[in-house]
């Protein structure tokens, strides 16, 4: 499949049916663990009525043996869909905005939306899109301006300012 | 005529400055959540429903409605200018729409396209003014079994229509269940699902979902794919637009039909996507000119859009007359009215007048309003598109971000979008429908509280689903459509007895029974 684009550097990864397989066995597992749940909870009647675990334990029950079903299709299925699910180029793209976006939020809760956003910005223009320094950071900047201005100002809804909390010169 | 003097107080009350106003801004947000890649109608308005807990109800709502509009319209701009989909229900747009424009004639298919979506929208408003308050009459009649059996009719009807394995649909369902599920039981108030984790008692709120699961997931898809735009510029000058809407009378019978799918598929949880691709498909089948579909006919844009407009609105029709959305983007809208606290479902119309005529006339005037937008603006728009992905993509995930972060102050709840961003991810790609999974989240309690409450009148009996003829008759169509990919496959098999030995020719007892 993969010979098909040329342009595709990458070597494939995984096939669509393993990933399939493995989603469903996660998923069979969450199903069991609402269903033990529910069965702790109280799944039964109660004296006054159905059991706060009456109807998460049918779900639970309808999770699990989806996921069972899936989980056979994927192994088993005639039909299995042995497409590649991604290539490493693909993966790393993929990864190179995920693993920043983490680290963005972890920042967020260290320096605020404000700060974080800017500096998120700017490094992924100047990172991944090869921008020069003083274009990204006008961005970075023109972007937050006009978020400050609408929530804070406009809207009148503050937003997350950090455990550190750097714009706390700005404060009036 | 109750409902016509109904509506003309409608408009009486959102034919203010203020109203008019927002229904600009939201048509606007809304072209601009179409036009760009990972922001698309659900999620938009989940992002933008914290800015509207400031407004009046009525206001609020008419903001939203329009950034749904707006979004409605934006997905056939990138469509025809950029062969890139805005929006699910735009794909089949791309078919005919992109190229008319590598022939030029892109204004033209654009003013088709915009046309087409207001006329969509325009017979399904007035199919909502006259339908949703006699629905919404006869709804008062329900109780807990009937609403129960509604909401089984929803959800079972997801996996009698969708297109791919039933089980996933099943199972994108039961997950959404379980999430809503998670928090305090609102009946006994004992926590449920938490495991003892303090920041689990909120539950997990269906803001967060959709804007992981359609925001996030839609810009790794889009990263993976390593997208770039390169298309066609758009100007629209008036003369194109005049010519265009003097050819468009002669598709009245395309619109006609084109309406109708998407009357049906709108308010059957079908949605707008599968609306706009069966209305393509019923066009060229049914078309002179269906043999050149594909290679730029306007019939082929009109369809499409008219349909997936169509569709769009009468999603809101279960909406406002049971409390019961038709797509993701309805239920994100029906959220916010809980949040406003309406109760969503028949009693609005007798409680809460103003805001539900008020909502309706807001669709006549924010479709004439978007009309206006979209033609005046698409240089715009289309500009915007040629930002690069690089500055886009980071911008984004800061607006979802903020989004999720301003529905509960919390900073988990980044995390937990971002965490929904890979599912929604994952899910897409191995076809397991996101719909489902949102719908039931929303629902989830409603769905829960009303069995329950069914049950206990009935003393834990299910026959109750059976009671009387209205229920009853629900219930079964609701089964029926869970097990329509089963009797379906029974049906095919009767038709087309494929003789696998010779001594055999009659099909099984099984088969038989099904019709």
């Amino acid at each position: 499949m993969s010979q098909e684009h040329p342009e595709a550097a990458g070597r494939p990864v995984t096939t669509t049916c393993v990933v399939e397989a493995a989603i469903a066995l996660v998923l069979l597992v969450a199903g069991i663990v609402v269903i033990v749940e529910s069965r702790r909870l109280g799944a039964g009647w109660t004296t006054d009525g159905p059991g706060s675990g009456y109807f998460p334990f049918y779900i639970g029950l309808i999770i699990a043996v989806s996921s069972a079903a899936i989980l056979v299709q994927a192994l088993f299925g005639k039909n299995r869909n042995r497409a590649v699910f991604i290539d490493t180029a693909q993966l790393k793209r993929v990864m190179s905005v995920l693993l920043p976006a983490a680290a963005y939020v972890l920042a967020v809760k260290l320096f605020g939306l404000y700060v974080a956003s800017a500096v998120y910005i700017a490094l992924f223009m100047i990172v991944l899109g090869k921008y020069s320094w003083l274009k990204s950071i006008a961005v970075a900047l023109a972007v937050n301006g006009l978020l400050f201005f609408m929530f804070e100002l406009w809207f009148k809804v503050p937003l997350y300012k950090g455990t550190l909390d750097p714009l706390r010169f700005f404060v009036r | 005529m109750d409902e016509i003097g109904a509506l003309m107080h409608g408009f009486a009350v959102i034919l203010t400055p203020l109203n008019i106003g927002l229904m600009f801004v939201g048509i606007i947000l809304g072209v601009l959540i179409g036009v760009l890649p990972g922001l698309g109608g659900a999620n938009g308005v989940a992002i933008l429903l914290p800015l509207t807990f400031s407004m009046s109800p009525t206001s609020a709502i008419i903001m939203l409605s329009c950034i749904y509009w707006g979004a409605l319209f934006g997905g056939a701009i990138t469509s025809i200018l950029f062969n890139i989909p805005g929006e699910p229900w735009s794909v089949a747009t791309t078919f005919d729409g992109h190229p008319m424009a590598q022939q030029g004639r892109a204004g033209e298919a654009l003013t088709t396209a915009f046309t087409s979506s207001f006329v969509g929208a325009f017979v399904a408003v007035v199919m909502i003014t006259f339908l949703a308050p006699l629905v919404a009459k006869f709804a008062l009649k329900f109780g807990a079994p009937e609403f129960f059996s509604v909401y089984l009719l929803t959800f079972c009807s997801f996996v009698g229509m969708g297109k791919g394995s039933p089980f996933k649909t099943l199972l994108s369902m039961a997950l959404g269940f379980a999430l809503a599920a998670v928090g305090t039981d609102t009946v006994t108030g004992q926590l449920r699902l938490t495991f003892g984790q303090v920041e689990l008692m909120r539950g997990f709120d269906f803001l967060i979902a959709v804007i992981g699961l359609f925001g996030i997931g839609e810009i790794l898809l889009s990263m993976e794919e390593g997208l770039k735009f390169s298309g066609k510029s758009a100007k629209l000058d008036p003369k194109v637009v005049l010519q265009t809407w003097k050819q468009l009378p002669a598709y009245w019978a395309t619109y006609l039909r084109s309406s109708l799918i998407g009357i049906w598929m709108g308010i059957t949880p079908g949605g707008a996507t599968p609306a706009s691709f069966m209305s393509y498909g019923v066009a060229k089948k049914m078309s002179k000119k269906g043999a050149r579909f594909g290679t730029g006919e306007t019939e082929g844009v009109v369809a499409p859009e008219t349909a997936a407009h169509a569709a769009g609105t009468s999603a809101l029709l279960p909406m406002i007359a049971l409390g019961i959305p038709g797509s993701p983007t309805a239920a994100v809208l029906l959220g916010g009215l809980l949040i406003w606290g309406l109760q969503p479902g028949p009693l609005l119309f007798v409680e809460q007048k103003d805001f539900v005529w008020g909502l309706i006339a807001s669709m006549y005037l924010g479709n004439v309003v978007g009309l206006i937008v979209v033609l005046s603006t698409v240089p715009l728009f289309a500009a915007i598109l040629r930002i690069p992905f690089s500055i886009i993509a980071p911008v984004i995930i800061v607006i979802c971000a903020i989004g999720a972060y301003t529905v509960h102050n919390a900073v988990l709840d980044i995390w937990f979008m971002l965490g929904f961003g890979v599912v929604g991810y994952l899910f897409k790609k191995i076809d397991i429908p996101l719909a489902p999974l949102v719908l039931a989240i929303v629902l989830g309690d409603k769905a829960e509280d009303s069995f329950r409450q069914a049950m206990l009148s009935s003393q834990g009996d299910l026959g109750i689903m059976w009671a009387n003829p209205l229920v009853g008759s629900i219930t079964t169509l609701a089964l029926v459509m869970l097990l329509w990919p089963l009797l379906s496959k029974g049906l095919a098999l009767l038709r087309s007895p494929r003789p696998r030995k010779s001594d055999d020719p009659t099909p099984g007892p099984i088969d038989t029974r099904v019709t």
